[in-house]
Parts: structure tokens; sequence; C-alpha cells
């Protein structure tokens, strides 16, 4: 029992300190974009472009591809179950507010952590075991400026967009199922969704990608700092990054979705 | 000038509870090449690791061109990083940029030079260090040796004022070793820069030192110009300078506490 307890501390312990960790990174990259100028190290713009490039242009066949299958298998459900109630004409309602409340922002935040977040904390472990991190600090420039900030500023560019062209997928996939099952043309479907959709729904899923796109970048990046133990360390840390930015992909999801519809 | 080029004064430093360093004191003149050697675990990268402002001391300062390092904001920190170069073991080249890209770095974080004028510098650089032609290959193509020289390239891109170079010729074969210690001494004569070199290659040692420090176990067992420290009646320093392995006495309550601590 007492070894549990001194265990539980222990743990405890390790994980407020990452947590400060965490958010003095967060603070730091923010502040190195209006401190840079003054500082003469600026974050570039050609760096920011480049990570956009990796984070953004180049997922998005595959967020395309996901957001539309997400599409169809919810037409698919929905038609299915609201044929119980004979209300299968309703089922434009389910997948406009499922798809761009939740499943875009959601499918999108976990592709982006599986392709990115692993990518950087395995890039950033590789540069600190091989003294590419030093070697930055004795140059003169400040890794979080140089490696943080235009991570944090792609993701927050690249991830509300990939939810947009996920959401548009998404619908896209429900249009074409629907059309095909109640004869329901696509753009009478996308009318019907336009009258559905608020402002607030479209959103709610934005704000989420947000808080999705800063627990992606701050845990890869976090991870990488800390890797110790050469290769084993680099995959320990990729491995951890994925698992935990998903993790709290999903916590956050489910404590804000609780908070926004009460 | 009225300080010397480094001084590090009454320097301790811990990793955890372990002490590492244990009141080093040294001076490195302007212009001078300084050797610090010493075996493995003596403490040598770890006194580099704080002559770079990478750690910090536990106590005692380092004065890098006469400012303590450890007391000024990191604005004048990162300032007087644009007189410093530094070589790494293993080069750390960045494995994601070509070595022209790498070497043009400092350039283009620290001036505002045009892209012409950079390339040019970075060319006359890769000159002095025969690697002309090799600016567009990345990292991973090139060997050992040239990596080497490679990472010298960068850290002398700017005109620093101090070099740190960290083994230089380890890994090396002698005749590459060789040609490295000829480098750093053309490298000298032409730009006059302080150099200190951490080694614990003898030969190499004695070939490129104005001066050599010899640490052991984190204490500075000798400081002094290459003859001194040749001729130092000091029996570690004899040891490791003839390679023979030191016989420490072996206490057995202690080793046995050791074995079933």
């Amino acid at each position: 029992m007492k070894r549990f307890c001194e265990q539980l501390g222990r743990r405890t312990v390790v994980s407020l300190e990452e947590l400060g960790y965490v958010a003095s990174l967060c603070l730091e990259s923010v502040l190195w974009l209006f401190l840079g100028p003054r500082r003469r190290q600026p974050v570039q713009t050609s760096a920011v472009f480049r990570e956009a490039m990796e984070i953004g242009v180049m997922a998005i066949p595959i967020v395309s591809m996901l957001c539309f299958a997400v599409g169809v298998m919810l037409a698919i459900q929905g038609i299915e179950t609201l044929k119980v109630f004979g209300a299968e004409s309703k089922v434009v309602i389910g997948i406009a507010l499922s798809v761009t409340r939740e499943f875009s922002p959601l499918i999108v935040a976990i592709l982006v952590a599986g392709r990115s977040g692993s990518a950087i904390a395995a890039r950033i472990g590789t540069m600190h075991e091989s003294q590419e991190i030093d070697a930055l600090r004795v140059i003169g420039i400040n890794p979080i400026r140089y490696l943080s900030t235009p991570l944090l500023l792609a993701a927050l560019i690249s991830v509300p967009s990939l939810t947009v062209l996920g959401d548009l997928a998404g619908l896209f996939g429900g249009a074409l199922f629907t059309s095909l099952k109640l004869n329901v043309p696509v753009t009478v479907f996308f009318q019907r969704c336009l009258d559905i959709l608020s402002v607030d729904d479209i959103g709610q899923g934005l704000i989420k990608s947000i808080i999705f796109s800063l627990i992606i970048v701050l845990i890869g990046v976090s991870n990488g700092f800390q890797v110790r133990g050469g290769a084993e360390g680099v995959g320990r840390a990729t491995t951890r990054s994925v698992v935990l930015s998903i993790t709290f992909i999903i916590l956050a999801d489910l404590i804000f979705t609780f908070f926004m519809n009460r | 000038m009225d300080h010397p080029a480094i001084e590090v004064n009454s320097l301790s430093a811990h990793y955890g509870d372990r002490l590492i360093l244990d009141n080093v004191t040294l001076t490195v003149d302007y212009g001078e090449i300084h050797v610090i050697m010493g075996g493995s675990g003596s403490g040598k990268s770890t006194l580099l690791r704080h002559l770079l402002a990478l750690n910090r001391p536990t106590s005692g300062y380092i004065k890098l061109l006469g400012r303590d390092i450890n007391s000024i904001s990191e604005i004048e920190l990162d300032e007087l990083r644009r007189e410093m170069g530094v070589a790494f073991q293993g080069g750390a080249l960045f494995g994601s940029m070509t070595v022209g890209e790498n070497i043009q770095l400092p350039l283009k974080e620290h001036t505002r030079l045009n892209e012409s004028t950079m390339r040019i510098m970075s060319r006359m650089k890769l000159e002095v260090m025969n690697l002309a032609g090799f600016e567009d290959l990345m990292p991973s193509e090139l060997s050992g040796g040239m990596i080497k020289r490679a990472a010298l390239a960068r850290a002398v891109v700017m005109d620093p004022k101090l070099l740190f170079l960290d083994e230089p010729s380890a890994g090396l074969d002698p005749v590459v070793a060789a040609e490295l210690d000829q480098l750093i001494l053309r490298l000298r004569e032409a730009m006059n820069i302080t150099i200190v070199v951490v080694t614990h290659e003898l030969e190499s040692a004695f070939t490129i030192a104005d001066h050599i420090t010899v640490l052991d176990s984190g204490r500075i067992l000798i400081t002094g110009a290459v003859d001194e420290v040749r001729n130092s009646s000091n029996q570690r320093v004899q040891d490791l300078l003839m390679r023979r392995v030191s016989m420490a006495v072996v206490d057995g309550d202690a080793y046995l506490q050791r074995l079933t601590g």
C-alpha cells in the first residue's frame, strides 16, 4: 500500500512537471512570435509555409478520403436507424450536424496526430540525440523559435482548413449515398444542409480543431525535446506522442462537446 | 586587451548529486590554441558544455571575451554566440539540409546579406576545408572526415573570435586526422582565432596546442605550455601521456559493499 501511494505520488509529480513544461512551451512559442523581430530572430514565414505544406497540404487526399467514407457510413447507419421510425428523410439533419460538429474535426485531428504528431516528435528527438539542438543554440538560434513556433502556426492554419475540407467531403459522402438510396439529389441535400446548419455548428468544429492542433503540436514537440536514450528513446517518444495526442484529443472533445451542448 | 579571451574561475558542476567539475580555473589568451585533454569521464565534455553556456554551473564563473556568460541577458548571450563557432564531435550538421545550406544557416539567421553573397561566403569556407563541390550533397552522403570538415566550415562561416572543437580527430584515420590538425593550424594563422580543442588524442594535442590543460576526475591535473605538460613530474599526467593504466588501490570493504549494496 505504501509503495502504491509512493508511486502514485511520484507519477503525479512527474505528470504535473510535464504539464508545466508543455504550458511553458506553449507560452514561449507564442511569445517568440511577438518578441522575435525585436530580438533579431523573427519567425520565418518560409518555415511556417514549409510546415503547413507537410501538415496540411500533404494530408488533403487522405483527409478527403476518410471524411468521405465517414459521411457515407453515417448515411448508411442514419437511414437504417431512422427507417424504424419511418423518418429516413430526416437523415440530412443527423449527417449535417454530426459531420460538422463532431466527426470531421475528430477524424482530421486523429489523422494529423498520426501523420504529423509522430513525425514532429521523431524529428526533434533525432535532432536532440545528434546534438543538432545544441548546434542551433550555439549558433544563437533559439530552438523553440526555430522549431516549435512555425509548427504551431502551421498547425493552427492547417488543421482548421483541413476540418472545413473534411466537412465538405463528409457531407458529400453522405449526400452521394442518400441520393442513391432515397433519391434525394445531391444539390437538394446540400441545400437542406445550408438550411439546417448555423454558423455556430461550423464554428464549434473549428474551435475544436484549433484546440486539437495545439494538443498535437505541443505534445509532439515536448516529447521530442525530452528524448533520452538514442534510437530507442526516439521510438518511445514517437509512440508516446501519438497515444497521448489521441487520448487528449478525445478527452478535450468530450469536455468541449459536453459544455457546448448544455 | 585587458582581459583574456576565456576565463574560467573556480568552476564546479554537478549532474544530480555527482560532482563532475571540481574547482576548475583556467585562462586562454587571444590567438591561442588551448587543448583540454583527459580520459573518458574526466569532465572535459562537461567543461565544454559549460563554456558554450549549454549547462549552468553550480558555482564559479566563465567569462568569454570579458563577458560572464551566466549573468548576461539572453540577448547579450545571443550576440556573444555570433562571435563563437562550435564544431561538435559528430558534426551535428542538420540532416534535412544540404551541406551548403548548413553552412549558410548562421549567415541566413544573423545577417541581411543577399543569397548570392551568402553562397559565395559558404563556398569560400568549403574551399578552405577542401570540400569544394560538395555543397549540394546531404550530410548523410559524406564520409566521417568530410562531416568534421563541413562542421568546421559552418563553425567559422561568421568569422568568429572564439572557436570550440569537440574531438575534431576522433574516429578518423591517422592521415585524415593529421590533415585536420594542419587545417586547424592554418585557420588560426589565417583568421587569428582563439581556439579551444577538447580531445583525448595525444598526438593531435601536441601538434596543435600552445597550452594544454589536463583534466582528471573533474579536477585540473596540470595546465601549461606543451613542454611543461610533457615534462611534468606528476605521476597521473605521465600515466596519461604514456598510456599507462592507473592502478587504483582496491578497498576490500568498499568493493564488497558495492557488490552487495
